[in-house]
């Protein structure tokens, strides 16, 4: 199929930026060191917080670096080209292309990240483990069934990315929204601090929404806070998020197809 | 006529005048194109409000499971947070536009910025002059006055001069820190990311006390990227805490001195990297 050859294709986009990807790199590893002694300070005061141990948490703080890029957590992810392409009008030339208009772009991110989990995020999680004790999985299941996660992770960070893109159909200016949902990324994320360190019951309905699909799920699925069953629960928790939005997605698609006029039309 | 905006060649100081000057109309412009659309500025100064806030979030959220980190209660971590974020606010807010330099060369728009009779710098720094920044240094001010409130801090007209000095000359470390980023720039155009390395990643460090890091990364932010007087060594003695580092005294007020060192160093590399700039394709 093509939409093979599109995500390939945007695997080798991403792969010829090399300055980028080692900057990215770069600071991924100073923000790596500065989060993971501060959440060893907070473990001193709190050991077994969110029922992590030390070594989990700093695995935390590593793989969000580590997925940072990959799995848009800043939501970016070059779905800025698409929000700008609706906005210009180009959209237009996209729509009778004999192509689907979400697989093309899911299939582009796809490729994205693949390049971004091997190019920003290998690097980081090496420095992280050299220095610090990591609580990585000896056992290549357990990294398959994390991969796994990863890719289900991207597919729901994807999808919310896309709503967010398609708003450019009715708002002049979407860069409010973009803002918007990129700081709800990362709060719920479990960016800024997992969320089973949430206190009450935030954390208990933090990790009921979609972004806990993107970072949570799958960091928790590489240290073993997820096992058995509840890593069957995890991995079909993401799955519901993915397919919910992509359909949701596909609502908005049709929605905007339809009633709306692209600029200058 | 341009000739006007022409400086006399009357030495350093009129080149420097003619400079801000011309600073000063090119931000004065975008404010006015930015105030044309009034909700979307107050929207997306919020939004740079928001953004700023989600990292103090972090620490709330923290203290809501503890009393202390690294033997630092919430205010002190307040005021460690409202210091840095407050320097790193007005560098951004008068700078924070130059990491766009590495896009200007690849594009080959930095050309047109070196016909002008203006110097380039003054044109890097105020293109795209963002007002909606205010909202970062804003919200530092509401942490800054809220950590003060709660501090146990004798308010002394040194101590208040102490701390004003040292945003400042905070601002003006970080300012060279964007100076010399930009001035990377013009050999690695992609690697705009890695300064932020230094400004985002360095406040983020800054605005934790330093007893939670490595004794070694603490040498490197006093020593190597001299960061640790934007706010530590200063913050420290006006709270009472000891330095983890046993510097003598007088280091917390070096400050300034820093700050013109990095500014000069920064200016030379700026010079350097525009001298060699040999524009873009063949």
């Amino acid at each position: 199929m093509w939409y093979t050859a599109v995500a390939a294709g945007s695997f080798r986009r991403y792969a010829t930026y090399r300055i980028a990807t080692a900057a990215g790199v770069f600071t991924n590893t100073v923000f790596g060191f500065v989060i993971a002694y501060t959440y060893l300070a907070l473990w001193a005061e709190r050991p077994h917080l969110g029922g992590y141990d030390r070594a989990q948490a700093l695995t935390f703080v590593w793989t969000a670096q580590a997925l940072l890029a990959a799995s848009a957590l800043l939501f970016g992810g070059g779905l800025d080209e698409l929000q700008t392409r609706i906005r210009s009008g180009d959209i237009a030339v996209d729509l009778y292309r004999p192509a689907d208009l979400q697989l093309w772009w899911l299939a582009a991110d796809l490729g994205r990240a693949g390049f971004q989990l091997i190019g920003r995020g290998v690097a980081p999680m090496a420095v992280g483990a050299l220095f610090f004790p990591l609580d990585l999985p000896a056992d290549p299941a357990t990294w398959l069934l994390f991969l796994l996660s990863v890719a289900l992770g991207v597919v729901v960070s994807f999808a919310l990315r896309y709503l967010v893109s398609l708003a450019s159909f009715w708002l002049l200016d979407g860069a409010g929204l973009a803002l918007i949902a990129g700081l709800a990324c990362m709060f719920f994320s479990g960016m800024v601090l997992p969320l089973r360190a949430f206190p009450g019951s935030l954390g208990e309905v933090a990790q009921l929404l979609p972004w806990a699909a993107i970072l949570q799920v799958p960091t928790d699925v590489l240290i073993g806070a997820r096992s058995g069953a509840s890593l069957l629960r995890g991995l079909a928790f993401q799955a519901a998020w993915g397919v919910a939005l992509l359909a949701l997605g596909r609502l908005v698609q049709a929605a905007a197809t339809r009633k709306v006029v692209v600029q200058g039309g | 006529m341009a000739s006007e905006a022409v400086p006399e060649r009357s030495g350093r100081a009129a080149e420097v005048a003619h400079g801000l000057r011309a600073y000063g109309l090119i931000v004065r412009m975008w404010i006015r194109s930015t105030l044309a659309y009034r909700t979307s500025f107050v929207l997306m100064a919020l939004g740079n409000f928001a953004a700023s806030a989600l990292d103090f979030v972090a620490i709330v959220l923290m203290f809501s499971q503890i009393d202390a980190l690294g033997g630092f209660t919430l205010p002190e971590v307040a005021f460690l947070y409202g210091t840095a974020t407050l320097s790193l606010g007005l560098a951004d807010l008068l700078l924070g536009s130059m990491d766009r330099l590495g896009s200007r060369v690849r594009d080959g728009t930095l050309d047109t910025l070196l016909l002008r009779p203006v110097p380039v710098f003054a044109q890097v720094a105020a293109d795209r002059f963002a007002l909606r920044r205010l909202g970062r240094i804003g919200q530092a001010l509401l942490v800054l006055g809220w950590s003060v409130t709660r501090l146990d801090v004798d308010w002394t007209a040194g101590r208040v001069l102490l701390a004003v000095v040292t945003a400042l000359s905070g601002a003006a470390i970080f300012a060279a820190v964007f100076t010399a980023g930009a001035a990377f720039q013009f050999w690695a155009q992609d690697a705009a990311e890695v300064q932020n390395s230094f400004t985002y990643g360095g406040t983020t460090m800054l605005q934790y006390p330093p007893t939670v890091f490595a004794k070694d990364l603490v040498r490197g932010v006093t020593f190597l990227v001299p960061l640790a007087f934007v706010n530590w060594l200063p913050a420290l003695r006006l709270m009472g805490r000891p330095d983890p580092l046993g510097l003598p005294g007088w280091a917390d007020f070096l400050g300034p001195a820093v700050a013109a060192l990095m500014c000069a160093g920064a200016g030379l590399a700026w010079r350097h990297g525009l001298r060699a700039y040999r524009s873009t394709g063949s």
